[in-house]
């Protein structure tokens, strides 16, 4: 059994130690809002927190996380109004929406760092998450509409 | 048009839904209670026809036949039945429909599907019916009820009342009454001034559930007992297995069994990665079969010698072949697009249970009337016993309208005799695609003294997305492979579009806005030659071409204002344009680029004028449009699929890259206002983009590109 705390929740989950955490969240804790993607943390829709720091889960073998604090999307806040939440459907960001909770993550783990985004460190945090929809440019501005910074960039 | 009935009536929904089972998605519930509510609620509720019900509290439940994939068809089509309907925005429920007749397309013999920017384009009267027939409903049962004409009584947001008396019932009250009637044969449909939200910018009803993770797709599936399967596939096209060794796999822990199945080895386990595990873990010999010597290099030596023949001809005006010969000046090129994989973020799955005397499937479908015949075929039930539960779909693209991913779920299902989940990986999804065709294309024509167009030969070579899909070639043409080049909207007199299948075992399928995406990038470049080749303007030389086609026109010019066309860029920046019509809309888009000194293309701007007749969701239309201006461009920088000794090279993100965040472009979309019919959205801005950026290239540096994707050491500064 390995312990892991996930959104708050101490868990045991029975799985081999080089089972990568995502699989445990999406498959032993029923947390689905992690998405697969790639499986190589090219992708990025399987972006969670660990300590705080944005993750790719599908390479994070889940001996490796012992114990340290892990947040998913249903974990971000308690009710979907996280600032980037709210941002996101001003801006009506999501298509099929399938990346969108790894986007979030690693938009909120940029905000915690970074309160006031310019556009090039939008894209040096951001260009690891990729949409197959092409929702970028509302990403953008949901980021910025987020941190209130829409005089620093984004498209119009 | 097919007649509006009233189900409760005839009996008809409520014994398909029973079959059916159901699983419903409404959005406005938490996923916990879904399944629970969609089971209980129905009782309770009018229903005045496939596609409306009421519930005594006025909840008015929208069912969708539609997948929903980005494209908002799950907020669109409560809009237009709503506004009919005269409904109450905040009382409008949605529920995903399950596979069933009701809601096919009449228009597609009656195909469940979502596909070809096809759903508005076709169903919006028939949705915008269903609507005002269900408030014609309400008002005939408020109008007896009160004993009054119903001439003297009106509907608006979920309440009828008798103007001469103020009184008033609202739909709650009259539900049950209405589900009564007979449904009205020639219900009276609003004037587009009417429209109440038809035409605006409504909040998607799906964003809060993609926003906190709640939303379930395909892949998040859960029912009890379930096992999770990955299928080793032959890496060669057309092989298959010879004999396998499951000793090792059959050793890892959480593997419970290894089954041979028609596309190859499933490998199921308690969980994905002891799935993927027990995968690595086996030992396949394969039956390579006929292709596995075929390359890239040797498809292209193919085609190019079966372009030196002429081929059956999908248009000819005039004698293209005698004003060849009779011309002064003449060019000619050979234009090559490769391969492409859709690679929609959610790789393909499906979960699948048959039981002793019905089969249940849950999957993002693009076609239901498909999953549910495959369904069919495999388990040998019937219709009335094979149940499809449609999912959110982590993009589609045309990917999800094949069926391979659902025969992989349903045959080992069969097999093991549990519930099975299969999900392929990026890797699997990546090698074994429905891609978009290779294609060759040979082009010949002529200009007069003035510079006028007055030949067009052009001979494309490539397979049939139709022949691969169980249709024929009409008169040896497959329209697929011609959509976007026989259709050259531009005035030349001596005009021949030449289709020669080959078909060399790799399999093809519809990639957004399919025959359009490559052939506008053909053509669209093409004729960019010409105008340089002619001395004149890009944009002036194709609007003086348009002189028969008003809406090409329309978007053409609009882009070049919207754009500055003609103004002073900043230097180092060129522009370039384009216009293409495909799937009932017409795009323009210019692009600004400039070229780094190692050769890398930066598309700075994208100017888009779309002109697709009537529309429903404004916001909608401009994120599809968005979307594929991203989609055309990760396209015509990275996309490309190779093949060498029968197998696909690239396999993941890293060698099969998309757009990112860093590279996106500033993109404007400008929208024709028009009542003219609906044309479809999530396809037509596609098109334009990749010659748009190419002919922008050509501006800046005299290079013209003739094969994609664009390759960045042919633009290196020397």
């Amino acid at each position: 059994m390995i312990p892991i705390i996930v959104n708050d929740k101490r868990h045991q989950v029975d799985v081999d130690f080089d089972t990568p955490l995502l699989w445990v969240l999406r498959e032993n804790l029923n947390l689905t809002g992690t998405k697969f993607g790639c499986g190589i943390a090219q992708c990025g829709a399987c972006t969670v927190h660990l300590d705080g720091q944005p993750i790719r889960s599908c390479v994070t073998q889940i001996g490796s996380v012992k114990g340290k604090k892990i947040t998913t999307i249903e974990g971000l806040s308690p009710d979907g109004n996280h600032p980037l939440q709210k941002a996101w459907i001003a801006e009506e960001v999501p298509q099929c929406g399938y990346c969108q909770s790894g986007q979030i993550m690693s938009a909120a783990a940029m905000l915690a760092a970074k309160p006031k985004p310019s556009d090039a460190d939008i894209d040096a945090a951001m260009s690891g998450n990729i949409c197959r929809c092409g929702t970028y440019q509302r990403i953008r501005r949901a980021i910025h509409r987020a941190a209130g910074t829409l005089a620093l960039g984004g498209a119009k | 048009m097919s007649a509006i009935v009233n189900l409760s009536r005839r009996g008809f929904l409520k014994a398909g839904i029973a079959a059916g089972g159901g699983l419903l998605l409404g959005f406005h519930v938490p996923v916990s209670r879904r399944w629970a509510v969609a089971a209980t609620a129905r009782s309770e509720q009018a229903t005045l026809n496939s596609w409306v019900r009421i519930a005594r509290d006025g909840t008015v439940t929208v069912i969708v036949g539609q997948s929903e994939m980005g494209q908002g068809i799950m907020t669109s089509i409560p809009m237009i039945i709503a506004d009919e309907l005269e409904a109450e925005w905040s009382k409008v429920r949605v529920e995903q429909a399950p596979a069933d007749p009701a809601y096919g397309d009449p228009m597609r013999g009656g195909e469940q599907s979502t596909n070809g920017s096809r759903s508005i384009r076709n169903m919006l009267t028939l949705w915008r019916r269903a609507g005002a027939a269900a408030r014609e409903m309400l008002v005939t049962a408020a109008a007896k009820e009160w004993n009054v004409p119903v001439e003297e009584c009106i509907a608006e947001q979920n309440v009828v009342t008798h103007r001469p008396s103020g009184r008033k019932l609202t739909y709650g009250e009259l539900a049950d009454k209405a589900a009564q009637l007979p449904a009205p044969k020639e219900p009276k449909l609003k004037s587009p001034e009417q429209f109440r939200f038809i035409g605006k910018a409504v909040a998607r009803v799906d964003t809060p559930e993609k926003v906190t993770g709640r939303g379930i797709y395909g892949i998040d599936v859960k029912v009890p007992g379930m096992l999770i399967a990955t299928v080793q596939r032959c890496p060669v096209f057309g092989g298959k297995v010879a004999s396998y060794d499951a000793t090792k796999a059959k050793a890892v822990k959480g593997m419970r069994q290894v089954v041979q199945i028609s596309s190859g080895v499933a490998v199921v386990a308690d969980s994905y990665w002891a799935a993927k595990k027990g995968r690595d873990a086996l030992k396949i010999t394969w039956d390579e079969g006929p292709n596995a010597q075929l390359s890239s290099a040797e498809i292209t030596r193919i085609y190019a010698e079966t372009a030196k023949q002429s081929g059956p001809a999908a248009r000819k005006e005039g004698d293209a072949a005698a004003a060849l010969t009779a011309a002064t000046k003449t060019m000619d090129a050979v234009y090559e697009v490769p391969f492409l994989a859709h690679a929609t973020m959610e790789p393909m799955n499906c979960t699948a249970h048959v039981r002793k005397d019905n089969c249940e499937v849950w999957v993002g479908t693009q076609n239901q009337t498909g999953t549910q015949r495959t369904a069919m075929r495999i388990s040998g039930f019937p219709r009335e016993a094979v149940t499809v539960n449609t999912m959110l779909l982590g993009g589609g693209f045309g990917r999800r309208g094949e069926q391979d991913f659902v025969a992989d779920a349903v045959e080992t299902s069969k097999a093991v005799n549990r519930p099975v989940k299969v999900i392929w990986s990026r890797e699997d999804d990546v090698r074994h695609g429905h891609y978009r065709p290779a294609t060759y294309n040979v082009f010949r024509a002529a200009l007069d003294e003035r510079g006028t167009p007055v030949a067009w030969l052009h001979r494309i070579v490539a397979p049939s997305i139709g022949v691969q899909h169980g249709r024929q070639l009409q008169d040896g043409i497959d329209s697929l492979m011609t959509e976007g080049a026989a259709n050259l909207p531009y005035t030349i007199a001596n005009l021949q579009v030449e289709y020669i299948y080959k078909d060399l075992g790799i399999p093809v399928g519809f990639w957004r806005s399919v025959g359009a995406s490559q052939n506008a990038f053909i053509t669209e470049s093409f004729i960019d030659e010409l105008a340089a080749a002619a001395g004149k303007d890009a944009f002036e030389f194709r609007r003086d071409l348009l002189t028969k086609a008003a809406r090409h026109k329309g978007v053409l010019e609009l882009a070049a204002e919207k754009s500055d066309w003609g103004k002073p860029l900043p230097q180092g920046r060129f522009r370039g344009i384009a216009v293409a019509f495909s799937y009932g809309s017409y795009a323009s888009e210019v692009v600004e680029v400039s070229i780094e000194k190692d050769g890398k293309v930066r598309v700075h701007r994208v100017v888009c004028a779309l002109d697709c007749g009537t529309f429903i969701n404004p916001d909608t239309v401009k994120a599809q449009v968005e979307g594929s201006i991203v989609w055309g461009l990760t396209a015509a920088l990275y996309g490309a699929i190779t093949i060498d000794k029968g197998r696909v090279q690239q396999s993941n993100f890293h060698d099969y890259p998309m757009l990112r965040m860093n590279e996106m472009p500033t993109v404007e979309i400008h929208i024709v206002p028009s009542n003219a019919p609906a044309g479809g959205v999530g396809e037509p801005g596609v098109p334009p983009l990749a010659p748009a950026v190419c002919n922008a290239i050509f501006a800046g540096t005299g290079k013209r590109i003739r094969k994609l994707p664009i390759r960045a050491e042919e633009l290196r500064s020397s």
